[in-house]
């Protein structure tokens, strides 16, 4: 009795729903899979702001998140993460229609932004460090530390993806390959700046409201 | 600046005999392994088929290969263990002392739930999975490779740290402030740390790859509702890898940063809270025993329904219990934790939640129960795994259930009545459930079966062997004893733990009968030759060659109902049409790709640089991984075609072989 | 192969059936930039001014980071609730109960038990090591 033969002599109708529309594009699988990776990314954020709510008080008689922080800076950097947002959208336009000056410029800008937020944002730690806020200080501040750190090192992972990505273009031209990697770092990019507004807001907002 | 920062000669305990003693066994074992492959000649293709490999079957069976070695580490953690405090009586102190029986406490723990069970598991699901759902491999095959590798490399590490260095003391949970810097200053939590991080990023980039090829890649027809209840249990299991993991990696990360640079979340002054720590890992610490046992449960209703002959009773009904499990698996996870401190409406709150997930369970089992009555059960080795499973789950989810009543548990709690309860639902849920999915699916994965005798002493022996060796725990925790005593004072607990000494005896025959099962089976491989199908089986895995070409399936299957090979079968019985000619096109698989095993390298060498605070090679390990992460990105082809005679030929003479 | 009406990979546009009545890309981005500045504007005047009950403040900053993400959500990565959308949206909604539950969970439980560990006089517990 041939089993195998068996399986595929199923007469081809009209498949009715999608779940049974068989395996999806490569496209839809890999953005797919980095949408779940993104979730537990988010996951992980969220694991760490478990612990700054927790630990946002115990300031162990030193500084308070509202004698550090300043709201012009951080007014500064979130306009640079939105705005370098807006541009990446614009980089996956100019990648969909496969116009090589606009990508790099777009991608231009955006790393530029990028890099600037993360500018500000080493130099607040340092500012801070240089008055003896340390994360070694109090739990407060090794809380505050690692979750906009943790942000910060995201940040600096996805320009270095970006450089790489632009390399890639350059070498390789708009592949599939490629169009599918720079769309799981569009992704990547805006839940970035997703998880940020979540940031500043707790953080920051919430932490210097009177 | 020391250039090999804390690592020098003094980090191999050449003072303690019996860890030298066990170091020299597995500096031998791992010599004799090397010399075989090299006197048989099979570097090249070890390397070429099994190191390099992305296919889903073949790291499957590595992750397996990976589990029974770890289990055996483990399980001489445990013998260990119950030989101390079988003599450790009155005023003996036994043969253990105390810092080296914590450390045993915490390895077995560790290497157990890590790098034995959920190797174990994930090696289930890689090899089933895709089978089932009728297609080529997984959404992500390199990233397949590269989580079994940085699985190996966390199992590397725990045991590089029995010859250099030291383990951990703090239990497999690493609770603060004992496992903090100023408690631990050795680097045996260093060991525990990196290990989990490494292999923890391994097994959350396996559930990614999991959840995207269940939901995004099933044959054409496979709809939700038709897919094996395996595919099912998969699916819930990897949801709450992706979601539990994280918190994992997290609350790690926080006492890494603790012990490396002085942060405070979990000290004891300038405002660390020790509790956080507690509360964060066990959100991760009970959607993971879920993570266990789920897999577990899918491989007794494939082998329950198989072996009756009868589609699974209750399909539906057992589908929304699985993904109510997930849910409500993150819902009760401060019953780990009810004597912390928490008000009464706190752990009311989590005490009627840990009640309620107790009910899906329960219709899980009704549902095992109905699928066997009425059919013709066939009493093979995974049915017997699979009935010694609803016994023993049972009961040790009853004494889950008891634990669950906060007042109870604050008599309970860190009792070995407690170690009695997890044991009881680990091995009898998770480790028989591994048992009967591999013995299951040895024949498709090898081509012969293993052999029965054998197999049905080894499950004698690990069902009773289990019973002497956990119910006298239960005895033991209402009678006041406390978990991981490296000695005690009250003479009448003696005998209990001389019993349990004897069970732990009968479950090491159990073991040796499979090590004998192996051999024997490997050595009459020819007499014990099977088709592909050797069960009767019901689902698309059972349509491939045993063990299956590189492309499972010559032609892509269409499914157009529930136990898709069943209906087939029938079906092909029913018409005896003449099988058409089929059309053969080549198929595209994924490259083999070293990516997994060089990253693997590199995190072993970061790993170890960290722990030994060697930054120089820590720095050139991140690099390293870097380079490679950049050189499989850069690479011109990632799929090789496999051409269409190649196929036909293939499959021509498996139909032939089939046809007898 | 399947259909573009079928299933859409997050963060991509959608299908071409549908752009045809749809406003541009450009547009579409451009208003977001425009929601999401304003939104933010809107969220550090609450965080400062004394115009507003303080007891709400932190309520409706909470509010303003929802729709911030939402803006994102919606405009930058395209998640509808389409049919051909299911799959992302599942995925995230099953991402922001875990989110709840971890936070919302972790600080009801830690709260609870730092009242707990309150010494009897009411202050928090000093942990500073004694010598």
């Amino acid at each position: 009795m041939n089993i195998s033969v068996a399986i595929d002599s199923v007469p081809q109708e009209v498949l009715p729903s999608a779940s049974e529309a068989g395996p999806a594009p490569k496209r839809i699988v890999v953005a797919y899979g980095f949408w779940i990776f993104l979730l537990s990314d988010i996951v992980m954020f969220s694991a760490l702001f478990a612990s700054y709510a927790v630990l946002g008080h115990s300031t162990a008689g030193g500084p308070t998140g509202a004698q550090l922080f300043n709201q012009v800076t951080v007014a500064i950097e979130t306009a640079c993460l939105l705005v370098s947002s807006y541009t990446c959208g614009l980089m996956s336009l100019a990648i969909n229609s496969r116009r090589y000056l606009r990508t790099y410029l777009a991608a231009l800008i955006t790393f530029a932004l990028g890099a600037a937020f993360l500018t500000l944002e080493i130099r607040e730690f340092a500012s801070m460090i240089a008055i003896g806020a340390t994360p070694e200080r109090s739990a407060f501040l090794s809380a505050f530390f690692t979750l906009v750190g943790c942000h910060g090192l995201h940040v600096t992972l996805g320009l270095i993806w970006l450089v790489v990505m632009m390399v890639q273009v350059a070498v390789m031209g708009f592949d599939a390959t490629a169009q599918r990697r720079l769309l799981c770092f569009s992704l990547f990019w805006h839940a970035l700046d997703i998880v940020w507004v979540g940031l500043f807001t707790v953080v920051y907002l919430m932490g210097v409201s009177p | 600046m020391n250039l090999l920062g804390k690592l020098d000669w003094s980090a191999i305990p050449l003072h303690e005999p019996i860890i030298m003693g066990a170091t020299a066994f597995m500096v031998l074992v791992v010599v004799a392994v090397l010399g075989f492959i090299t006197m048989q000649e099979a570097w090249l293709y070890l390397w070429r088929e099994w190191l390099t490999s992305v296919d889903h079957k073949r790291i499957g069976v590595m992750y397996c290969v990976l589990a029974l070695v770890m289990l055996l580490r483990g399980f001489s953690d445990a013998i260990m263990m119950r030989a101390q405090q079988a003599v450790a009586a009155g005023g003996a102190q036994g043969y253990l002392p105390p810092e080296h029986f914590d450390q045993i406490f915490s390895a077995h723990g560790t290497i157990m739930i890590f790098f034995m069970a959920m190797p174990f598991v994930v090696g289930l699901m890689n090899f089933a999975v895709p089978l089932q759902l009728g297609i080529r491999d997984v959404a992500f095959p390199t990233l397949n490779s590269v989580s079994f590798w940085l699985t190996a490399s966390g199992a590397l590490l725990i045991n590089v740290s029995l010859a250099v260095g030291e383990f951990s003391k703090a239990g497999w949970w690493g609770y603060p402030p004992l496992s903090e810097l100023q408690f631990s200053p050795g680097v045996g939590v260093d060991y525990y740390l990196w290990s989990l991080q490494i292999s923890g990023l391994g097994t959350l980039l396996a559930g990614i790859n999991f959840v995207t090829t269940i939901l995004k890649m099933r044959a054409p027809g496979m709809s939700y509702m038709r897919m094996p209840v395996f595919c099912w249990t998969a699916l819930a299991t990897n949801l709450l890898i992706v979601a539990a993991f994280p918190v994992l990696t997290a609350v790690l990360a926080m006492l890494l940063l603790d012990r490396y640079l002085g942060f405070h979340f979990f000290t004891n002054d300038a405002g660390g809270n020790q509790m956080l720590y507690a509360n964060l890992f066990w959100v991760w610490g009970h959607p993971e025993v879920y993570i266990l046992v789920l897999p577990a449960f899918g491989v007794f209703s494939e082998v329950i329904a198989t072996f009756s002959g009868k589609p699974l009773f209750g399909y539906r009904s057992m589908v929304a219990a699985t993904m109510a499990i997930c849910i409500l698996s993150f819902l009760v996870w401060l019953h780990h934790f009810f004597t912390m401190g928490a008000s009464a409406n706190v752990n009311g709150f989590f005490g009627v939640m840990s009640m309620i997930i107790a009910l899906p369970t329960g219709a899980k089992v009704f549902n095992w129960l109905f699928t066997m009555y009425g059919g013709r059960v066939r009493f093979s080795v995974p049915v017997l795994w699979s009935i010694g499973f609803m016994i023993t789950f049972v009961i040790g989810g009853m004494t889950g259930v008891l634990q669950a009543v906060p007042p109870a548990d604050f008599q309970l709690h860190n009792s070995v009545f407690l170690i009695a309860h997890f044991h009881n639902v680990i091995i009898g849920g998770v480790v028989f459930g591994v048992m009967a999915g591999y013995n299951y699916w040895f024949p498709k994965a090898f081509g012969f079966q293993l052999d029965e005798r054998w197999g049905k002493a080894a499950f004698w022996c690990w069902f009773i062997g289990f019973y002497l060796a956990f119910m006298p725990l239960y005895l033991l925790g209402l009678m006041g004893m406390t978990r991981r005593m490296q000695h005690y004072d009250d003479l009448s607990w003696q005998p209990w733990l001389l019993l349990a000494m004897v069970g732990t005896v009968v479950i090491l025959v159990g073991i040796v009968c499979q090590v004998v099962q192996l051999v024997v089976s490997i050595r009459n491989r020819e007499k014990l030759r099977v088709t592909g199908d050797p069960w009767n089986g019901r689902t698309l895995e059972w349509a491939t060659a045993s063990p299956p070409p590189a492309w499972n399936f010559a032609v892509q299957p269409r499914v157009s109902g529930r136990d898709a090979l069943w209906s087939s079968k029938q079906r092909a019985l029913a018409t005896k049409d003449e099988p058409p000619v089929r059309a053969y096109e080549p198929i595209e698989m994924p490259k083999n790709s070293a990516t997994g095993f060089v990253t693997a390298f590199f995190a072993v060498v970061i790993g170890f640089a960290m722990i030994w605070h060697i930054w120089w090679m820590a720095g050139l390990g991140v690099f390293g991984a870097f380079v490679t992460l950049l050189t499989f990105a850069f690479r011109r082809r990632s799929e090789i075609e496999v051409p269409a005679e190649q196929i036909a030929r293939f499959d021509r003479a498996y139909q032939a072989g089939a046809a007898i | 192969m399947t259909e573009a009406r079928y299933d859409r990979a997050p963060g991509d546009r959608p299908s071409r059936e549908m752009q045809a009545s749809a406003p541009s890309p450009l547009f579409v981005y451009t208003t977001g930039l425009f929601l999401a500045l304003l939104l933010t504007a809107t969220s550090f005047w609450a965080a400062n001014t004394s115009l507003l009950w303080p007891g709400g403040v932190a309520l409706g900053l909470a509010v303003l980071a929802i729709a911030q993400m939402g803006v994102h959500l919606v405009f930058f990565l395209h998640i509808t609730t389409g049919p051909e959308s299911t799959n992302n949206v599942l995925a995230l909604a099953f991402g922001v109960l875990i989110v709840f539950v971890v936070v919302a969970g972790s600080m009801w439980i830690m709260a609870d038990m730092n009242q707990n560990m309150m010494m009897p006089s009411g202050e928090p517990m000093n942990l500073h090591m004694q010598h």
